[in-house]
């Protein structure tokens, strides 16, 4: 029993202590500089927040250029599968817009009356001035859910700014380099957002989940909320400007969890945008237009 | 002459074939997302470092290791020194079994690779939740592990085809 013990010790310390040959360094010192990475990042020193910045400008641009082949790949499989459903994308396509054209000629006559009545009410008008930028990396890991920009604090990105796939709220900024920024997607579980849910001015918080679509969370008022409800940014506390669509209700997504208490009526959000599928984005800067 | 920096140049790929594999795979990270799988994903820097610690640790340095942990930290978002922290153990737990074995055997190597894995997410996410406040899916993680577990074997193979035919070592 003692010898096995002192086997088993032997074992471990050969693996750990002992400097392996033609290895430059010990496994155990690298482990513990490890740590020691870990707990002055957590508790945010300078030395260690300088590093992080000039090894993830590199890192970045690396990873760009390194992805390329996965990329070229992954845009021919995709080429090769919109061929395969182009028919029937057509044909929906095809009745959206007949749809669409209807409604974007009462759309303008809404925007404008919109407008002349907060100046009525002496409400705030947003003056908003979009930045175009370009999706470094797109490693979305089955546990964080983020994207890398292009564009950092040298064109005056802040933290927590929107950002926007074409009209379509896809999350905020997190993290700012001096070229580059983290953005955090909708759909991470780390991700809460205020929003508002129309039609009944719902006011409530999207969180992301880790998939696909976020969930309705802490639900101000006891309204029944409808599927095929929209989503939109409520614009409280600041963060976004309101009424940034995000997402619809849908019906068919809609399941029960049986908790230990009561049936919990999940109210799942699918996003406008295809966080899979972003190449290009908008980071939306605004400020209030005095009236 | 020239043949000969040729093979020089052929042989420093060949030995550094695995650095490069793993500098490739966390800058780029084979997540096969575009094929829509849902719930699929694995971890190909863990099947690689403890293959290669454990069959030909001279191929994989410890110091490289460490920089591609902190490469993966970068590209993944994690908090910095996890990746790396984690790559390390699973150096420790394969020179382990390394030391331990006296016949190796694929599928010891296999089972011994589950444990690890096991151990070192278990770290990992007990480190991100509780140290850093993280939320992680729990399922995603324990999917991944099963991928990766799976994977193994696969890559165990393509690895042992490749020491073979360059090494002309067995493994089994």
């Amino acid at each position: 029993m003692e010898s096995s013990r002192d086997d088993f010790v032997i074992a471990i310390r050969s693996a750990f202590l002992k400097k392996q040959n033609k290895q430059r360094f010990s496994l155990i010192g690298l482990i513990f500089f490890a740590i020691i990475f870990l707990v002055l990042g957590r508790l945010n020193f300078a030395g260690i927040n300088y590093t992080k910045i000039f090894i993830k400008e590199i890192v970045y641009r690396s990873s760009f250029i390194v992805s390329i082949p996965e990329n070229y790949i992954k845009k021919t499989y995709m080429t090769v599968k919109s061929h395969f459903d182009l028919y029937e994308e057509y044909i929906v396509i095809k009745k959206d817009l007949k749809k669409l054209k209807s409604e974007k000629k009462i759309d303008k006559f809404i925007i404008s009356e919109n407008e002349r009545l907060k100046r009525i009410v002496n409400d705030y008008v947003v003056d908003t001035n979009q930045i175009l930028a370009k999706v470094l990396i797109d490693k979305q890991s089955p546990f964080l859910k983020s994207v890398v920009i292009n564009k950092g604090s040298r064109e005056n990105l802040k933290l927590g700014m929107a950002i926007l796939d074409g009209n379509y709220l896809v999350g905020k900024i997190v993290e700012v380099n001096y070229l580059t920024s983290r953005v955090l997607l909708l759909s991470d579980l780390n991700s809460k957002i205020p929003v508002i849910i129309e039609p009944g001015s719902i006011q409530s918080i999207l969180s992301g989940t880790g998939k696909n679509h976020g969930v309705i969370q802490y639900q101000k008022e006891k309204k029944k909320i409808q599927e095929e409800n929209t989503v939109y940014t409520s614009g409280s506390g600041g963060i976004f400007k309101a009424g940034i669509p995000v997402g619809v209700i849908k019906k068919n997504l809609m399941n029960t969890s049986i908790d230990s208490e009561a049936i919990i009526l999940e109210k799942r959000v699918t996003f406008f945008s295809d966080f899979s599928q972003l190449g290009f984005i908008n980071v939306l800067e605004f400020q209030e237009e005095s009236n | 002459m020239s043949k000969f920096s040729e093979n020089s140049y052929f042989q420093y790929f060949v030995n550094f074939f695995p650095v490069i594999l793993l500098f490739v795979s966390v800058l780029n990270e084979f997540d096969f997302n575009y094929l829509e799988l849902k719930y699929f994903s694995f971890n190909f820097p863990f099947i690689l470092i403890f293959y290669w610690s454990l069959k030909r640790a001279e191929s994989l340095g410890y110091g490289y290791i460490f920089v591609a942990g902190l490469i993966n930290d970068v590209v993944v978002g994690l908090p910095m020194g996890i990746s790396s922290f984690t790559y390390l153990l699973i150096c420790g737990f394969s020179s382990y079994l390394r030391t331990i074995t006296l016949r190796p055997n694929v599928f010891k190597d296999w089972l011994f690779f589950l444990f690890t894995i096991l151990v070192i997410n278990s770290l990992t996410y007990s480190i991100l939740v509780l140290f850093f406040s993280l939320n992680l899916n729990f399922i995603n993680l324990l999917l991944n592990l099963f991928f990766t577990f799976l994977f193994y074997i696969m890559f165990a193979s393509l690895f042992d085809i490749y020491l073979k035919i360059f090494f002309g070592v067995r493994n089994d």
